[in-house]
């Protein structure tokens, strides 16, 4: 590896390296029913600063791609392999206390449901508080005029009041601002969000947005927010990696996701979904069939049983039902595992992608 | 007046459902109210669908099961098919589910994991006593091609299908006996989107075959747009407008559309930064103590005294076109902004009014 030093078994910083890069990362549990591959063969990176969405069905390995990088899957059973590097170190190899003296301070996570990382019990400032002196040396002054600070911040109306209260005597939307008030208080680095505004109402959602978005222009942090919500990847994301059974299938600036993409999942998804901004069509085009079961993961193309375009790969491309597809770059910071020739995908990007706007 | 004669399935009048908040003690008293649902009126022809649009908590799925006397209502009137339901008597009530049928959002807990897929298709022909020419069985294989099963998988059990399939066996059950109406409560919801869409299709397709009318519950608006002929949008037990699809998403007058519909975004990069948009302050205030007057006032950028003081009635502005607003507006001035505190306050208000409710399960 280029610009990388081996010191005492694990690589030092590589001014090479982007701030986040996650290299053939691949989680698998032992089950009773089988092996679930969670994840294949999963390859980003990521600038500072900048906003990853990660996008896909329910089972894809959206969560487990970043519980890996958060360093939660050993805890939870799963084999992890492959490196991720974060501004210069290589997480998978470190020990778990390690890992955790990263979490919460370089790298934090919020979730769907603020309730698995509130507790119940305790009230709201305690828990700032108890998540400042963990990482810092801090007095408990200090800390809970800092917590106070933060809550403050992230839009908690009467914050002096409302630091006593518990978790539950507050809404969805201030549970969820809490949570991210909580993320942040040691100003992580990166920050994973877990469909964070998936239960939330669209209002609610919109301020929630509207306030990772600020938080992140100030303090400069480093988003990947994983959601299914193409409405909610088209408002935040710089990049988009789309996931389809346990593997990136394609990965995108976000308009070129939207205006150009190839990969026959990414455009049956934007096929699928009814929009807003439209009138009502008389029928949607679905991706026929289900994605198939982790444990059976099909040996070829993972998405060939339920793709259009398979018969159409000329035979020297491979097969779709048995050859395995790269991801590969097509264009500009565009890469798509598909077998399809590049001009094939260019083209039916083109048909589908027009006719979705009316121009077909 | 409804008229099962004249195609109207579903007339609903001033539909109220509360929900009694008890004290906890030696003897429970009522010290309270959810005014879950609080005077809806709804209709609804054959072959039509109604979308019935709000956040969590406004009282949807209340107001849907209220309507099937799953819930029983507290006052107002059911009239399904020209008969007047709100009083019927279970076992004529039964009889009445033949007309009406409901299909769940959570396609998982809505099937019985110990009966067979067959077994739970067939249910509604045991319940009814009717018997199928052809038999139950065959009934059941046709009705499972239908909705796009594998009429071979009969015998096997629910955790065996996936989201979607589960869903198209609770559509199987509910068209079985070939409904009137029916009450489908975010039956999307918790579906991939592409998944999502195929349930949509077979939606529309079962109601141009059969003229089935539906209430169509979600809270997503773009799949409520893609389903709806007309659109009825709640509010804190209230319907606060209504219109036809067409109207409600292109001009609605009522703050809360204007609010609801700028706040989802569009999966489309350059569209979505070119949108003005209204960011609503605080969330959904108490249906225990609902504020006085409008009950979108505390959110509202709309919002006088008048507001306060007097309940907006449900107007019908234009023809077909009905909003509860004192001051419904057609373009909402640019960039609105309410100033957090005192709503939010409010909101804390109402929390803290709710108090008695915990305070009264506490022993001492
Ligand atoms: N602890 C675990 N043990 C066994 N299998 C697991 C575990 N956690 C996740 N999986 C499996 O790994 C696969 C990927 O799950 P993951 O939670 O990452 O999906 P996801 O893309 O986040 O889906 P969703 O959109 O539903 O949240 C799934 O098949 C899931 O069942
Ligand atoms: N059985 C019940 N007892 C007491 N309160 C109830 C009951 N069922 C619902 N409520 C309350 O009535 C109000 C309306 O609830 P409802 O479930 O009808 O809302 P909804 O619009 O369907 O919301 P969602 O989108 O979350 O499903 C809520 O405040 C809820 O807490
Ligand atoms: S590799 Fe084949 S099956 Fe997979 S998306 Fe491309 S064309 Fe379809
Ligand atoms: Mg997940
Ligand atoms: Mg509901």
């Amino acid at each position: 590896m280029i610009g990388v030093e081996e010191v005492e078994g694990r690589a030092q910083h590589s001014p090479e390296r982007p701030f986040l890069s996650v290299e053939n990362l691949a989680v698998q549990f032992k089950t009773e029913d089988g092996i679930v591959q969670a994840v294949d063969g999963v390859s980003f990176s990521l600038e500072r600063g900048k906003t990853l969405a990660i996008v896909g069905e329910s089972g894809s390995g959206k969560s487990v791609t970043a519980q890996a990088v958060m360093g939660l899957v050993k805890a939870m059973g799963g084999i992890v392999s492959g490196e991720i590097w974060l501004d210069g170190q290589e997480l998978n190899g470190l020990s778990p206390a390690e890992v955790q003296a990263l979490r919460g301070a370089e790298m934090a996570m919020i979730f769907q449901d603020p309730m698995s990382s509130l507790h119940p019990f305790y009230r709201i400032g305690d828990q700032i508080v108890e998540a400042i002196m963990a990482h810092r040396k801090v007095g408990k002054g200090a800390a809970r005029k800092e917590a106070l600070e933060m809550l403050k911040h992230v839009g908690i109306p009467a914050a002096e009041r409302r630091i006593d209260a518990f978790p539950h005597q507050l809404s969805g939307g201030m549970r969820q601002r809490v949570m991210i008030a909580m993320a942040l208080i040691n100003s992580p680095q990166l920050l994973i969000a877990d469909e964070p505004t998936t239960a939330l109402d669209v209002t609610v959602q919109a301020q929630i947005l509207e306030l990772i978005r600020r938080l992140q222009g100030e303090f400069g942090t480093t988003v990947i927010m994983i959601t299914h919500d193409l409405g909610v990847v088209a408002d935040v994301a710089d990049d988009v990696a789309v996931m389809y059974a346990a593997r990136i299938v394609e990965q995108a600036p976000t308009s070129e996701t939207y205006y150009h993409a190839q990969m026959p999942y990414t455009l049956g998804l934007l096929a699928s979904i009814p929009r807003m901004d439209r009138g009502q069509q008389d029928r949607l085009d679905p991706i026929p069939g289900n994605p198939p079961s982790p444990i059976h993961l099909p040996p070829g193309c993972v998405f060939q049983p339920r793709c259009k375009y398979w018969e159409q790969v000329p035979e020297s491309a491979g097969h779709c039902k048995t050859d395995r597809p790269e991801l590969l770059a097509s264009g500009a910071g565009h890469s798509v595992r598909c077998l399809l020739p590049t001009d094939a995908r260019r083209q039916i990007s083109q048909e589908v992608l027009q006719s979705l706007r009316g121009e077909g | 007046m409804s008229d099962g004669a004249n195609g109207q399935i579903l007339n609903v009048t001033d539909l109220h459902t509360y929900f009694p908040i008890k004290s906890r003690g030696l003897i429970p008293r009522t010290i309270g109210q959810v005014k879950a649902v609080d005077g809806i009126d709804l209709a609804l022809a054959s072959s039509e669908t109604l979308g019935l649009v709000g956040e969590s908590g406004s009282g949807k799925t209340t107001a849907a099961r209220s309507i099937l006397r799953l819930v029983e209502p507290t006052s107002g009137q059911i009239e399904l098919d020209g008969q007047d339901i709100t009083h019927l008597n279970s076992s004529a009530m039964v009889k009445v589910r033949r007309k009406a049928q409901m299909i769940f959002q959570d396609p998982y807990t809505a099937l019985n994991p110990r009966h067979t897929v067959g077994g739970i298709i067939a249910a509604p022909f045991r319940v009814q006593k009717v018997e199928p020419p052809g038999g139950v069985r065959a009934a059941v294989m046709e009705l499972m091609e239908r909705v796009g099963l594998n009429p071979e998988h009969f015998n096997r059990y629910p955790n065996e299908f996936s989201g979607g399939q589960r869903q198209r066996i609770g559509i199987a059950r509910a068209i079985a006996l070939r409904p009137r109406l029916i009450v489908c409560d975010e039956p999307v919801s918790a579906l991939d989107v592409s998944i999502q869409a195929q349930i949509l299709n077979l939606l529309k397709d079962l109601q141009r075959e059969f003229g089935i009318a539906y209430l169509f519950v979600a809270h997503d608006l773009s799949v409520v747009r893609q389903v709806s002929h007309r659109v009825a949008v709640m509010y804190l037990g209230h319907i606060v407008e209504t219109a036809s699809q067409e109207v409600i998403y292109a001009a609605p007058l009522h703050p809360y559309t204007h609010s609801l519909l700028s706040a989802i975004p569009i999966p489309d990069p350059a569209q979505q930064k070119k949108r003005n948009r209204i960011l609503l302050q605080g969330d959904l205030p108490s249906p225990i103590n609902p504020p006085s007057g409008c009950v979108f006032r505390t959110r509202c950028f709309q919002a006088q005294e008048k507001c306060a003081a007097e309940i907006p009635p449900l107007v019908e502005l234009e023809p077909g076109h009905k909003v509860a607003c004192h001051f419904p507006i057609a373009k909402p001035p640019e960039s609105v902004v309410v100033s957090t505190t005192e709503e939010d306050e409010a909101v804390m208000a109402a929390r803290r009014d709710s108090g008695p409710v915990d305070s009264g399960a506490m022993p001492h």
